[in-house]
């Protein structure tokens, strides 16, 4: 399901926060009306925190994560990084990497499997990024773009990337990820996809500007609906009735 | 080849439009064409109507700020006009304009235009609408003097009281170049001078100003009441204004007042006016002494001429010897001596007398530098002729010379020297001028203007095309015949027409 959400009247809420299969950080707001609606939606399942990285509440552009681990930039300060650790399951490792391309949410793009990665990115980070997040990493460019972090958004399901992207270079993309890709906006044309929403493979967040049809451009490549639990009785009902009867 | 160039055309990434999901390729608002009209005016700022204004009497349509111009409908001119009216044709690109035909008598003009416009990020956006504008009638200026029958609240009289209307020429040219009739409703010639017609006394005012900045003059002021309303108090007049120019034109000679001879650095009393400017320049003829009088001047100790350029006669140079500087007496207190000429002794005869007589006159003239012997040249035979000058009479008869000369004569045949002319004036009023210019004075200011270099340096010469084919010049072939360069002369504008009506009197 995706919802329409707003941090402070800013429709970037890509920039604000950061959702994993694991966990949901969320930056540190004048109101609660950003937390809650996340809290609302996925306190259920996974853990949803306030987090601030490095006195900054663009936590979203500047750590990377997925249902493994979390890369903070080194900025990050000791008590919150201690804070982050308290608050995430055991199963996830936190860990600080020294990067130049500090902005690690800009420079890096994955989910569960695998990470598209800038160019120039240091090839310590690479390795550090490989057996922290326990993905295939893959250096590429998104229509153009170096900073695939921002142009790309992934998950598990599939994938929304710059509407200028080539056929062609979404064919490739779409071969290493293994995921289906779509060329999409968010915002009502942003082509700032990753700013603009954030997703993982039940549930996804977009800017207050989103149109419905990018709603449904959106929800169908992450197949958002399918993963409703009553898809288990539309998907599995043949052979439950089969079994039945 | 033909799979190649499908496979490039593929390449393309199509997206759906964020707004109504149709398939496009992505552009800078990632919106199709059509969701972007709907929600982007960029003909926003533009005003959908508006209104010109016509004036009936003329058939011409106002141009912001106050120009009216003549033009048809769905002309350029008048395209140029209604594109004048509409603000905000800066904030987008204009890429086409036209008329859309409406009935002619309907009193509405349809434009269409077509305009381009940048919107979010970068996108070119081309719009297409129409212009209605109202015509509304409004009368112009001009059709109102007429509508007005020219009613004038105030009057310039320019008088001269003097012979020759030289001056009177001259003014002409100054007012031309300075266009200082321009604001006047019309201009009159009448006895004596002439007179201007205002709308207001300002414009009244301001031509006085200018008259008294570029000729010796004085002027009185007098109104006349028309009308008055005791209850709000307004008085409505009308002014009038009389402006005397010193009566002395160029080449006059003038007897001064004893005491003003003294004051202008005792200057011989029996002086030329060579110059008439914003004010008289004078030069002594047996002393070649300069002096200016002012208006102020002038009209404190005023002095007559004593000899019109009427009665001038042609006298022949026998003789001429320049004078030595040492020879020429000077004094303590003494003005100004001319540079420019040179002080020489001429024995001269009268031209009708030449053969007839041996006796030659003796005079002392300022001169020197351009006559020969042989010369012909023009001056007033003083001793001979009956002068009534309260001045001239108190004089001692020994001072008097007998010849005053005045300036060098080019030869008898006048219409010769005109056909060589190859340069001709504007003028104020062609009714008037014509009349005017076929008489001895205007042939005789020409001819100045043509020998004074600093007397024509404030006035507009135009180069007489008509004339610019060579003429048979073996008439005259006096290398001396003073000219005007072509330098000195101006191409001609033939673009607007000075229009002058006449006035009713009032």
């Amino acid at each position: 399901m995706a919802f329409r959400v707003q941090f402070e009247n800013n429709n970037e809420v890509g920039v604000f926060s950061k959702l994993t299969n694991a966990y949901c950080l969320v930056a540190i707001g004048g109101s609660e009306n950003f937390y809650s609606a996340f809290e609302a939606e996925l306190a259920e399942t996974i853990p949803v925190i306030h987090a601030s990285l490095a006195g900054c509440r663009i936590i979203g552009r500047m750590c990377v994560g997925n249902r493994h681990g979390l890369l903070v930039p080194n900025t990050t300060t000791d008590t919150e990084l201690q804070h982050i650790r308290n608050s995430l399951p055991d199963s996830v490792h936190v860990q600080r990497v020294e990067e130049r391309l500090s902005a690690l949410g800009n420079v890096i793009a994955c989910n569960d499997y695998v990470a598209l990665v800038h160019p120039d990115l240091d090839r310590e980070t690479e390795e550090i990024l490989a057996d922290t997040l326990k993905v295939e990493v893959f250096r590429q460019t998104v229509a153009s773009n170096v900073l695939v972090g921002s142009y790309c958004v992934l998950s598990n399901q599939g994938g929304l990337v710059h509407p200028k992207t080539p056929i062609q270079d979404q064919d490739e993309l779409s071969s290493l990820l293994q995921v289906p890709l779509v060329a999409g906006t968010v915002n009502r044309g942003s082509e700032v996809v990753a700013a603009g929403m954030v997703v993982n493979d039940w549930c996804s967040f977009c800017g207050m500007d989103t149109t419905s049809t990018e709603i449904a451009v959106i929800e169908s490549v992450f197949k958002l609906n399918e993963a409703q639990p009553s898809a288990v009785a539309t998907t599995m009902r043949a052979s439950l009735i089969e079994s039945m009867s | 080849m033909m799979e190649y160039i499908d496979g490039i055309e593929e390449t393309k990434p199509r997206i759906l439009c964020c707004q109504c999901g149709t398939v496009i390729e992505p552009n800078a608002a990632n919106m199709c064409v059509a969701c972007l009209r709907s929600r982007i005016d960029i003909t926003e700022g533009i005003p959908k109507q508006a209104i010109i204004h016509f004036c009936k009497g003329c058939e011409r349509y106002l141009k912001p700020p106050c120009e009216w111009v003549a033009c048809s409908l769905e002309s350029r001119e008048l395209l140029s006009v209604c594109l004048f009216k509409l603000k905000g044709l800066n904030r987008v690109r204009l890429v086409d304009a036209g008329f859309v035909w409406t009935e002619p008598h309907s009193k509405r003009i349809k434009v269409k235009l077509t305009v381009q416009g940048e919107v979010l990020g970068g996108a070119v956006l081309q719009q297409v609408f129409v212009v209605e504008f109202t015509v509304n009638s409004q009368m112009c200026e001009d059709c109102h003097h007429v509508e007005a029958q020219d009613y004038w609240r105030a009057l310039v009289q320019v008088r001269q009281k003097c012979d020759n209307k030289k001056t009177f020429f001259y003014l002409e040219q100054l007012i031309l170049k300075h266009k200082a009739h321009e604001q006047t409703l019309g201009i009159k010639p009448i006895h004596e001078g002439l007179n201007f017609h205002f709308n207001t006394e300002a414009h009244a005012r301001k031509l006085v100003d200018f008259l008294q900045a570029v000729l010796p003059c004085r002027y009185q002021q007098s109104k006349k009441l028309i009308s008055h309303d005791t209850h709000s108090n307004t008085y409505n007049y009308k002014f009038t204004y009389s402006v005397e120019l010193v009566p002395l034109s160029k080449d006059s000679v003038v007897c001064l007042p004893k005491k003003v001879s003294n004051n202008l650095g005792g200057i011989h009393q029996i002086c030329l006016v060579y110059r008439v400017t914003n004010s008289v320049h004078i030069i002594s003829p047996v002393s070649a002494q300069i002096a200016e009088v002012s208006a102020v001047a002038f009209w404190r100790n005023p002095f007559y001429s004593i000899c019109n350029p009427k009665q001038l006669t042609e006298y022949i140079v026998m003789d001429v010897e320049i004078m030595k500087n040492y020879d020429q007496k000077t004094f303590p207190g003494q003005g100004a001596i001319s540079q420019k000429h040179v002080l020489a002794d001429v024995w001269v005869v009268r031209a009708s007398d030449l053969g007839r007589t041996e006796n030659t006159v003796h005079t002392r003239s300022h001169l020197g530098h351009v006559l020969k012997p042989g010369d012909s040249v023009l001056g007033y035979a003083l001793g001979d002729s009956n002068v009534n000058d309260s001045n001239f009479e108190k004089l001692n008869p020994s001072q008097v010379p007998d010849v005053v000369l005045v300036k060098k004569y080019y030869g008898s045949n006048k219409s010769a020297r005109q056909q060589r002319r190859r340069w001709k004036l504007k003028h104020l009023n062609e009714e008037y001028s014509n009349f005017q210019k076929e008489t001895n004075d205007y042939i005789e200011f020409l001819d100045d203007l043509e020998e004074d270099r600093e007397y024509r340096q404030n006035i507009n010469i135009f180069k007489d095309t008509s004339k610019l084919i060579p003429v048979d010049t073996d008439e005259i072939d006096d290398p001396t015949l003073p000219q005007i360069t072509l330098e000195e002369m101006l191409d001609e504008m033939t673009i607007e027409e000075v229009e002058m009506k006449e006035i009713p009197e009032s």
